[in-house]
């Protein structure tokens, strides 16, 4: 198996091997110092502060996808080290890497023993290495459990960072061993500069509104919101990008289905509601899509009351429930659009 | 011979015959030099495969279509074997891991590494990345996609994957953030009609529109059905006459009977009788979710409107379970005998009063 190394990533600091591939920009626009990350001020601001002290604890980064957990790890480490000794102070695992416990006792072992001696200019280069173990979250519970003298046992020269998007899945015993920094979810603001940023960097023609929806679908991640700028650019090159495209892109159910839906809910008349739900499956529209939209469509409807809310949540949760295990999506929403009355 | 399925199947992006806007699209997508995961999802006989097909021919010409079927062995760390088949070409690899099970995982982590790691050897090849094309990625486990999830980034340099699927409400967030969503929605009654047109006139037959459209109707949005029903058709009596029904497969015929069985008598002794039919349906490798869903949408027509809104919520409840629970027929049975409970008693009832 590869060692998977900070260098490996496909625009590393040392750059690709093909300097002409197209890059995709969730990697070309991945933050590259510290300061650069944006929304995230006290996490940014009590880790510089460690940086400063030379001593660094344990860390533990969880909070939803895209809020830029790998990304300030990443500055954090080439910081600390510069681009030529992060090759060699750095380890960096993921759920896609073998991970068993045999691996956290071999591998882990093997390169927290190594002891770290050269320095060089220009960066602190603090004695100790980094251990980031991405999406600690799907390691088994054995394997963290052979994490917890590991860490101890190390702890004069390596650090470990795990990196998740659940704190509830990490066994207490390591959780207690680490700093816990909370990510949250970006505001608009920093999205859509963000993206504002990359349009005018890239070239894209993507009017402001544009730029808002983006903002508006991506709810606070940064990656699927450049994702889908991308995958916008390569399908409408040089025109302009519509909200529209967006929406079709994102995967997002047009408002119009919805309003059929709510209409054909609405009129309780089974023939309607039937016809309506068989269209909507047609379309291949995703169950789950499906439900997120009508909830936000029934939440914000003003002629219903508290109680029929509460009612529908309900049902929508137990849809939902459904959906994960499995079931078919046509008879599940078609009961939900029946039950909900 | 082949099948017309086959034979008539879009072989390139411009033969494709519905969704021009979408074709224009992946066009695009195959002409530039970049290229994304691609996750296309939409009801099955949309044309998902054809299309991916069809991309990939874009992207590297005719040598995609010379195919090989491997059968590779893989070790789970238990030193369990494991088989799967593979077909491939010299540009593009096909999968399913599903055939494997709970050990998906391990099948995707060791092959999409091994290809991913290897550099395209062809020099004449148009692209300096393979595709690996997984099919029924919605019911690959979640291990195996959250090790997906960063090999598909790391490897961007030499490796595309196509994830084909009914829906995305089974693939994880992560996954569908790293992938362009291609959504394949079935054709309409008129597309359908289109392309029988086609397929009738390319097999010199006189094909009545009325005959056309009833099939097309009938296949509810599924082209692959259609095709087959129009050649089933076309086996049974030739020259075709406007009036002639389209024959649905026999399994459905048998629902449909087994539908009308269960309205006219509802005892434990029919019950018993209807066990025999359902066990006949399964003996015969037809899905038991398939066998819930036909026969519910089957009652459905056949019952009074108010019975329907209950029955929906029931078939939705057994059906749930059918997924969770291991022996098909216990719920397949509860569900018949729940329905016969319900109606008994609305035609008591309505007797009563």
């Amino acid at each position: 198996m590869m060692a998977t190394t900070f260098f490996s990533r496909p625009t590393g600091p040392t750059g690709a091997q093909k300097p002409a591939q197209p890059a995709p920009w969730v990697e070309k626009y991945r933050p590259k110092k510290m300061d650069d990350i944006s929304s995230q001020e006290e996490a940014v601001a009590v880790l510089k502060r460690t940086m400063e002290s030379a001593n660094l604890p344990h860390l533990l980064f969880y909070g939803p996808p895209g809020s830029g957990k790998t990304s300030t790890i990443l500055a954090l480490a080439r910081e600390l080290y510069g681009p030529e000794l992060i090759k060699t102070r750095v380890l960096e695992l993921n759920a896609s890497d073998e991970r068993g416990i045999d691996i956290i006792r071999m591998k882990v072992k093997d390169f927290a023993r190594v002891t770290v001696s050269q320095s060089v200019s220009g960066y602190p280069c603090p004695p100790y290495k980094i251990i980031i173990l991405d999406e600690a979250d799907s390691m088994t519970t054995d394997a963290q459990s052979a994490l917890r003298r590991t860490m101890e046992t190390y702890s004069k020269i390596t650090r470990f960072c795990l990196v998740c998007n659940y704190v509830s899945r990490i066994i207490e015993p390591l959780a207690s061993r680490c700093a816990k920094f909370r990510f949250k979810p970006l505001d608009d603001v920093s999205v859509r500069s963000r993206l504002q940023l990359i349009c005018e960097t890239e070239g894209v023609n993507c009017p402001a509104e544009t730029i808002e929806t983006l903002a508006r679908l991506s709810e606070g991640d940064m990656r699927r919101s450049i994702m889908l700028l991308q995958s916008a650019h390569r399908l409408y090159r040089t025109d302009v990008i519509t909200s529209d495209a967006i929406c079709e892109i994102a995967g997002v159910v047009p408002t119009q289905m919805i309003e059929t839906l709510m209409a054909a809910w609405q009129s309780k008349d089974f023939h309607r509601i039937e016809a309506a739900v068989g269209e909507a499956v047609r379309d291949g529209y995703s169950g789950a899509q499906l439900l997120s939209q009508l909830h936000d469509r029934f939440i914000s409807d003003p002629h219903l009351t508290s109680a029929q809310k509460a009612k529908i949540a309900q049902s929508l949760g137990h849809a939902d429930k459904c959906l994960t295990d499995g079931a078919d999506e046509h008879l599940q929403l078609l009961n939900l659009m029946v039950a909900a009355f | 011979m082949s099948l017309w399925v086959d034979k008539y199947r879009p072989k390139g992006l411009d033969k494709l015959d519905y969704h021009k806007g979408l074709t224009t699209q992946l066009r695009r997508l195959a002409s530039s030099g970049d290229f994304p995961h691609l996750l296309v999802y939409g009801p099955s006989g949309a044309g998902k495969k054809t299309r991916i097909v069809a991309v990939l021919r874009e992207l590297y010409g005719p040598g995609v279509e010379k195919l090989k079927i491997d059968l590779r062995q893989f070790v789970t760390p238990s030193n369990r074997k494991l088989e799967i088949n593979i077909v491939s070409s010299n540009y593009h690899l096909e999968l399913t891991p599903s055939d494997v099970g709970q050990y998906d995982r391990i099948v995707i982590q060791d092959l999409i590494k091994e290809i991913a790691q290897t550099q395209q050897v062809d020099a004449s090849a148009k692209r300096h990345f393979k595709v690996v094309v997984i099919n029924e990625a919605d019911s690959l486990s979640r291990d195996a996609q959250s090790a997906l999830r960063r090999t598909m980034e790391k490897y961007m340099n030499n490796m595309r994957v196509i994830l084909c699927c009914q829906s995305t409400s089974k693939i994880i967030a992560p996954i569908r953030s790293r992938c362009l969503l291609v959504r394949v929605a079935a054709p309409n009654a008129d597309e359908i009609t289109d392309v029988l047109r086609k397929v009738a006139k390319s097999e010199s037959l006189q094909l009545p529109d009325t005959f056309a459209k009833r099939i097309a109707e009938e296949s509810k949005g599924n082209m692959r059905k259609a095709v087959l029903m129009l050649e089933a058709a076309r086996v049974q009596q030739y020259p075709f006459s406007p009036s002639q029904e389209p024959i649905p497969t026999d399994w459905e015929v048998f629902i449909r009977e087994l539908a009308v069985y269960i309205l006219t008598e509802q005892t434990p002794g029919r019950l018993a009788q209807v066990r025999t039919k359902l066990y006949d349906l399964l003996t015969h490798c037809i899905p038991p979710d398939v066998i819930l869903k036909t026969l519910t949408f089957e009652l459905l027509q056949r019952i009074d409107g108010q019975l329907k809104g209950t029955v929906v919520g029931y078939a939705a409840e057994y059906e749930h379970r059918l997924r969770q629970g291991s022996k098909a027929i216990f719920h397949l049975e509860a569900f018949v005998a729940r329905f016969m409970s319900i109606y008994k008693k609305f035609l008591v009832d309505l007797g009563a009063m």
